[in-house]
């Protein structure tokens, strides 16, 4: 096990395994979007409520998890760097924070969506958009950081540091803008949480979430294998291909 | 054979040097205090001096007004020491750079939170915000704003290698004070309105519990980063 | 001899934007032994020295410190440590004896007087003074009195006699050796030639930047 992760960890073989995979996962990727697009957008039947436009849910809540579990992804990456110095996990790290900030602007984009047929605006200060808004600004501060700093290596600790910060306050910032949206409760409804969702709706919305996953990973791949070639550029290995 | 002192002897030795700097150094340190006022002053002109508005958004203007001061302050916790070589020196002290840390952020909360205190029920009055809510205004300054400098101090030290490091600062520290900012305007909002403030108290308790125990070594950390 | 040598660099690299600055550098360090590390500009002196220090992280390879990582010792370690880098490291709004009480505070104070201390540097006269109206060779002079104030075994000096006179290099030198007799070690970078009357030194010469 120790030597598997000691192998996967080293550049050289993490490029040649991502390069076999991306193929792969680019297909069950398809497969799955294909199938939570038609079961969401076909199969399922209109909300009695809502009528056509919930529909937005089977990408917005996908979105919404993928950007919380990126996040977690990234922290886990910055202790392992902290830890263990591991190279891998910087350029995983580095690479997941576009991906996760571009999920939390999808999320604030279907969520505005959303918003607009359910309480005629593009922007309410809901619990769960609002706590994304902030999600967004620690992706943000997270690729900002990186950018700054001129030493890769370097910049990978920093961002380590601060997203080991970023992922000890996230509760703390979403349990505090729940709490505070349950004081302010204006006249909207949360439309999110339903006490039950019947199959036909729950099924196409995991196999989004699926999608999305495998999306992550695909895109993860694509990002550090560059990564990698341009932060090992001088090396025999990069010579070599 | 002498010994190193003791680690509350360093502590405070830190502590004091710092404070001492300050005062050598007032005039920069008065300029967030300054701010603080002249953020709060803006708002009535801005938005009319109607006095029910006024009070009805006085603890939010007070709250973020003393969140930019805190921000505008921040950068002077570590920057100094970064440019003279001071840093270099506490980080090969032989005691845990942590602490040493606490003793810097609490000198630096001394000189720049706590005299928020003395000039924030000036501007509550000013504000026309209700006489018994302005115990509960102190009372968030006196635990919020050593939040704001211990989880502040963590964004400092994380950029004070960087020659843009301020606008990046804001972006970093300014999200993780929202749960500050969200607790302590309620709290006071509650006061004003007559009602029960001890929960969004104990919340902020728990937060200068949590920044106290857990920022100076994310700050050690990020401050062996920037030293690199 | 002990088995394990006091300050040991096992197979140190250093790469900086991409450019190896030094790869695999072993050397060891006993007790009474000065190393010089020479160079051109950019050949990584500094980089080294920190690496020393533990301010810096190597690329590969590991310090040790009576055979363990400094990194792991970390206090324990920087009790035996004093650097005086690049930047004076003084505080320009303190007088020179303020300085110097921090410094002891932060390490291991030696038990010589700080007016001694002062003296001995050249520095008695301005002991209240403001270090920030002094001129640049007396807060050199000040910044390398933290080794006579503190008590600690090795010395990494970066450019130690940087804006000095000869009369300072001469008395520094002095007390490098009598530092090295104490069975102290000391880990220098110079532009200047240093070279002890009695002692010999270790020299390493980090070569051409490639």
């Amino acid at each position: 096990m120790f030597l598997w992760f000691h192998k996967l960890g080293s550049p050289p073989h993490f490029y040649r395994i991502a390069g076999k995979w991306i193929p792969w996962l680019t297909g069950i990727f398809l497969v799955l979007l294909v199938a939570g697009l038609y079961g969401g957008l076909i199969e399922a039947p209109p909300d009695y409520q809502q009528g056509e436009s919930y529909r937005i849910i089977f990408v917005h809540v996908p979105s919404a998890w993928m950007s919380l579990f990126i996040y977690v992804v990234m922290a886990i990456c910055g202790i392992v760097i902290i830890v263990w110095r591991m190279k891998l996990a910087e350029v995983v790290l580095i690479s997941s924070a576009p991906i996760g900030a571009s999920f939390t602007f999808l999320a604030l984009v279907t969520g505005s969506l959303w918003g607009k047929p359910m309480w005629g605006t593009y922007w309410v200060w809901d619990a769960r958009l609002t706590s994304e808004l902030i999600l967004l600004f620690l992706y943000l501060g997270v690729i900002g950081l990186h950018n700054a700093i001129e030493d890769k290596r370097v910049a990978a600790r920093a961002v380590a540091i601060l997203a080991l910060v970023g992922v000890v306050n996230i509760p703390i910032i979403h349990y505090s803008v729940e709490w505070w949206h349950s004081l302010h409760q204006g006249p909207t409804v949360t439309k999110f949480d339903k006490p039950s969702i019947h199959w036909s709706m729950l099924l196409p919305l995991l196999l989004m979430a699926l999608a999305f996953q495998v999306y992550y990973v695909l895109a993860l791949f694509h990002k550090c294998r560059v990564e990698l070639l341009q932060r090992e550029r001088n090396s025999k290995w990069v010579e070599e291909l | 054979m002498s010994s190193r002192l003791s680690l509350l002897q360093a502590f405070v030795f830190l502590l004091r040097r710092d404070l001492l700097l300050a005062f050598r150094n007032r005039a920069e340190y008065a300029m967030p205090l300054l701010f603080f006022v002249l953020v709060i002053t803006l708002f009535p002109l801005a938005l009319g001096a109607l006095p029910e508005l006024l009070a009805r958004i006085a603890p939010g203007i007070i709250w973020v007004a003393a969140l930019l001061a805190a921000m505008l302050s921040l950068d002077s916790i570590f920057r100094s020491d970064f440019d003279d070589g001071s840093l270099e020196q506490i980080l090969l002290s032989a005691h845990p750079v942590a602490i040493l840390v606490l003793a810097k952020v609490s000198a630096h909360w001394l000189v720049t939170g706590l005299p928020l205190l003395i000039v924030a029920p000036l501007l509550a009055e000013m504000l026309g915000m209700p006489g018994q809510a302005q115990a509960t205004l102190l009372l968030t300054i006196l635990i919020g704003t050593p939040i704001l400098s211990m989880v502040g101090a963590i964004g400092v030290a994380l950029t004070v290698g960087l020659r843009k490091g301020g606008i990046i600062l804001s972006l970093l520290v300014l999200p993780l004070y929202v749960p500050v900012l969200i607790f302590a305007a309620s709290a006071i909002e509650n006061a004003a309105m007559g009602f029960e403030v001890s929960a969004q108290i104990y919340m902020l308790l728990a937060f200068l519990l949590l920044s106290v125990s857990l920022s100076p070594w994310a700050t050690a950390a990020a401050l062996r980063m920037s030293a690199s | 001899m002990p088995e394990t040598a006091l300050l040991e660099s096992q197979d140190l690299s250093c790469i900086r934007n991409d450019r190896a600055l030094f790869e695999h550098l072993d050397f060891t360090l006993e007790s009474g032994e000065m190393l010089v590390v020479e160079g051109p500009n950019g050949c990584g002196k500094t980089s080294l020295l920190r690496i020393l220090t533990g301010l810096r992280l190597a690329d590969s390879g590991e310090v040790l410190w009576r055979g363990q990582p400094i990194d792991r010792l970390a206090g324990d370690y920087y009790e035996q440590v004093t650097y005086v880098g690049h930047h004076d490291g003084v505080k320009h709004e303190l007088s020179c004896l303020e300085n110097l009480r921090l410094a002891r505070a932060m390490g291991v104070p030696s038990e010589r007087d700080l007016d001694d201390v002062l003296e001995q540097v050249n520095l008695y006269a301005y002991g209240d003074s403001e270090v920030g109206s002094m001129s640049a060779g007396q807060k050199r002079r000040l910044a390398l009195a933290r080794l006579l104030a503190t008590d600690s075994m090795i010395w990494i000096l970066d450019e130690p006699f940087t804006s000095l006179d000869k009369s300072s290099m001469a008395m520094f030198t002095t007390l490098f050796e009598q530092h090295l007799q104490r069975d102290g070690i000391i880990v220098a970078t110079s532009h200047h030639d240093i070279t002890l009357p009695t002692l010999a030194l270790q020299r390493l010469n980090l070569g051409q930047p490639a």
